[in-house]
């Protein structure tokens, strides 16, 4: 369902685009910054709401890979996994999370709080291995840098 | 000249530091006048593939018709972080190159296109752009000039192709980015259907410093045609890993000796992709006696791309490595072409293969010719951006596959 939040601002972002159509990329941010993930009911309510078709948002919505099609925890971890960071040991630290979390890629902590996913590069390779936990960048991660990180998280609910 | 400030990044900071007086000085030149400068200085397109700027500007049609300036901000080329580093330190340079951009190419509307994952990145430059607008350097009649210019902000989604420009245009108009056929190239029918200029972070970055110095001053920064600074991302295990501003031309040795601090204690290097992920892989010892710049890297058969530099050292398997490559360009075809969507999957699964242990040395072969047959088949280089790396990781580090076929890989097959 399309949250309070959306309903509020939706507007307000159509008006920075030319066309219409545009703002499908900028929506589908919106809901998803608000809810975590973007379900068929969410394109069901965008598309009668903004009048363009379900299926043109759905091909948008399928194209891009930040865009999480189903449920995932309150704290999405994505694991950079091309070249810099797997020669800084990514696949380690995957292990690492899939351990202290357990859970398996694409899948939720019982408390809802913690899903992981790996990705391809997300631009920080000096850096690496690197990160991200709904749109915030750890960088030089290492396990005790995680435990600390997912600790935080955690108190902080 | 400086790329990337040391110090705090709001306006002040960069006025003081003479922000902003490359675009008054711009409102005192002809439009034409400003191309030319850029023609003069030799800057060539910073993201990639180096396609000389001030060529690319006076492409578009000179009629009073809407025009387009996009920002590329889309950095996803594996290696690369340099754009970032200027978004982080000195984003006025961009604003300032936009609008200067927009004013030769007679554009009163910019987009900056930057890739989803950089939501701080996205609330950096929409600092900026507020900060531009309160000081009157962006919105109408811009410092009593005549000339009209705005920008706004298009975040990504999680696309590597949407770097290639016209699939950034497509996804900017919110569809797929699928790249387009070519011709019409966008500077005829670009975004909207409009005459468009799409520039690089690090190209629009720089043409402040060319309008003040002049492009001739500029040219002589550098050797050669690659004419002045470029901005280099390295990762991988040197001492001080991180980017630099160095002038082309400048040999590997040195930088790797005096900026890189040499490797990390323990390691040796093996190989070096100068120019991000897609650009053939070269030896140690081809690194050693090669200059950076476009012709020096060109002639050993390599690119200097976007500046992307992924140093290897002996502890890491080239298999490995390119495994991960594959699985990268697999993931990222936007699936159009049959020889990059098809050709990037039996890639991906005969490394696999190689990388278990699992194949014949016939496999090595295919696994070229495949990439053999991707090059230049396809409508945008991504197809390419694979086959590189597959054909140089084969052709130079050939034993390697066979002591993986053989399972005698010190790396990945010790107990």
């Amino acid at each position: 369902m399309l949250g309070e939040d959306f309903k509020k601002n939706y507007k307000n972002i159509m008006e920075k685009f030319e066309k219409k159509e545009s703002s499908i990329i900028a929506l589908l941010h919106l809901i998803q910054k608000e809810n975590g993930y973007i379900l068929e009911e969410d394109i069901d309510e965008l598309s009668k709401l903004i009048e363009i078709p379900y299926s043109r948002i759905k091909s948008v919505l399928t194209f891009y890979t930040m865009f999480n099609q189903k449920k995932v925890g309150k704290y999405h971890i994505q694991i950079c996994r091309n070249i810099s960071c797997h020669m800084a040991g990514s696949k380690k630290l995957e292990n690492y999370i899939k351990e202290k979390l357990e859970i398996e890629e694409g899948e939720i902590t019982k408390d809802g709080l913690f899903s992981y996913t790996t990705v391809e590069c997300l631009g920080a390779c000096g850096n690496a291995p690197v990160i991200m936990i709904n749109e915030t960048y750890y960088e030089n991660v290492n396990e005790k840098k995680l435990d600390e990180i997912i600790n935080n998280l955690r108190t902080k609910k | 000249m400086n790329i990337i400030l040391k110090e705090n990044f709001d306006i002040k900071t960069y006025i003081t530091n003479g922000g902003y007086n490359a675009l008054k000085k711009a409102f005192t030149m002809k439009p034409e006048d400003i191309i030319e400068e850029v023609k003069k200085s030799n800057l060539r397109g910073r993201g990639g593939a180096g396609f000389p700027t001030g060529l690319k500007w006076s492409f578009i049609p000179k009629t009073n018709s809407q025009k387009y300036i996009v920002c590329n901000s889309d950095e996803s080329e594996p290696g690369t972080f340099k754009d970032r580093e200027i978004i982080h330190k000195n984003p006025h340079s961009i604003i300032e190159g936009m609008i200067i951009a927009g004013y030769a190419i007679g554009a009163t509307k910019g987009y900056f296109y930057i890739r989803g994952e950089f939501a701080r990145e996205a609330r950096i430059i929409e600092k900026t752009i507020y900060e531009a607008k309160e000081a009157g350097f962006l919105g109408k009649n811009i410092l009593k000039s005549g000339f009209d210019f705005d920008i706004t902000i298009v975040r990504g989604a999680g696309a590597y192709i949407c770097g290639e420009e016209t699939a950034l245009l497509e996804s900017i108009e919110g569809k797929q980015g699928k790249p387009r056929i070519k011709p019409p190239f966008p500077a005829v029918k670009g975004l909207f259907g409009c005459p468009t200029v799409i520039n690089n972070v690090e190209t629009l970055a720089t043409v402040p410093y060319i309008i003040i110095a002049g492009g001739e001053n500029y040219s002589k920064i550098g050797v050669g045609k690659s004419t002045g600074t470029k901005l280099f991302s390295v990762s991988g295990p040197v001492k001080k890993p991180g980017v630099y501003e160095i002038p082309l031309g400048t040999p590997f040795k040195k930088f790797f000796e005096e900026n890189l601090g040499g490797m990390k204690d323990g390691e040796k290097l093996k190989a070096v992709i100068v120019g991000g992920s897609s650009v053939p892989v070269i030896t140690a010892d081809e690194a050693m006696k090669v200059n950076l710049d476009y012709e020096s890297l060109s002639s050993i058969g390599t690119m200097l791309g976007s500046g992307g530099m992924i140093i290897i050292s002996e502890s890491q398997c080239m298999v490995d490595l390119l495994y991960v490559l594959a699985r990268f360009y697999h993931h990222e075809s936007c699936g159009q072409c049959t020889p990059c969507r098809e050709g990037s999957g039996w890639i991906e699964k005969i490394i696999k293969n190689i990388l278990i242990g699992d194949a014949k040395v016939s496999d090595i072969d295919l696994l070229y010719e495949i990439a053999e047959n991707m090059m230049g088949k396809t409508i945008c280089p991504l197809a390419d951006a694979l086959a590189m790396p597959v054909m140089s990781f084969v052709k130079k580090f050939r034993n390697e596959f066979e002591s993986h076929i053989t399972k005698e890989c010190k790396i990945c097959f010790r107990k």
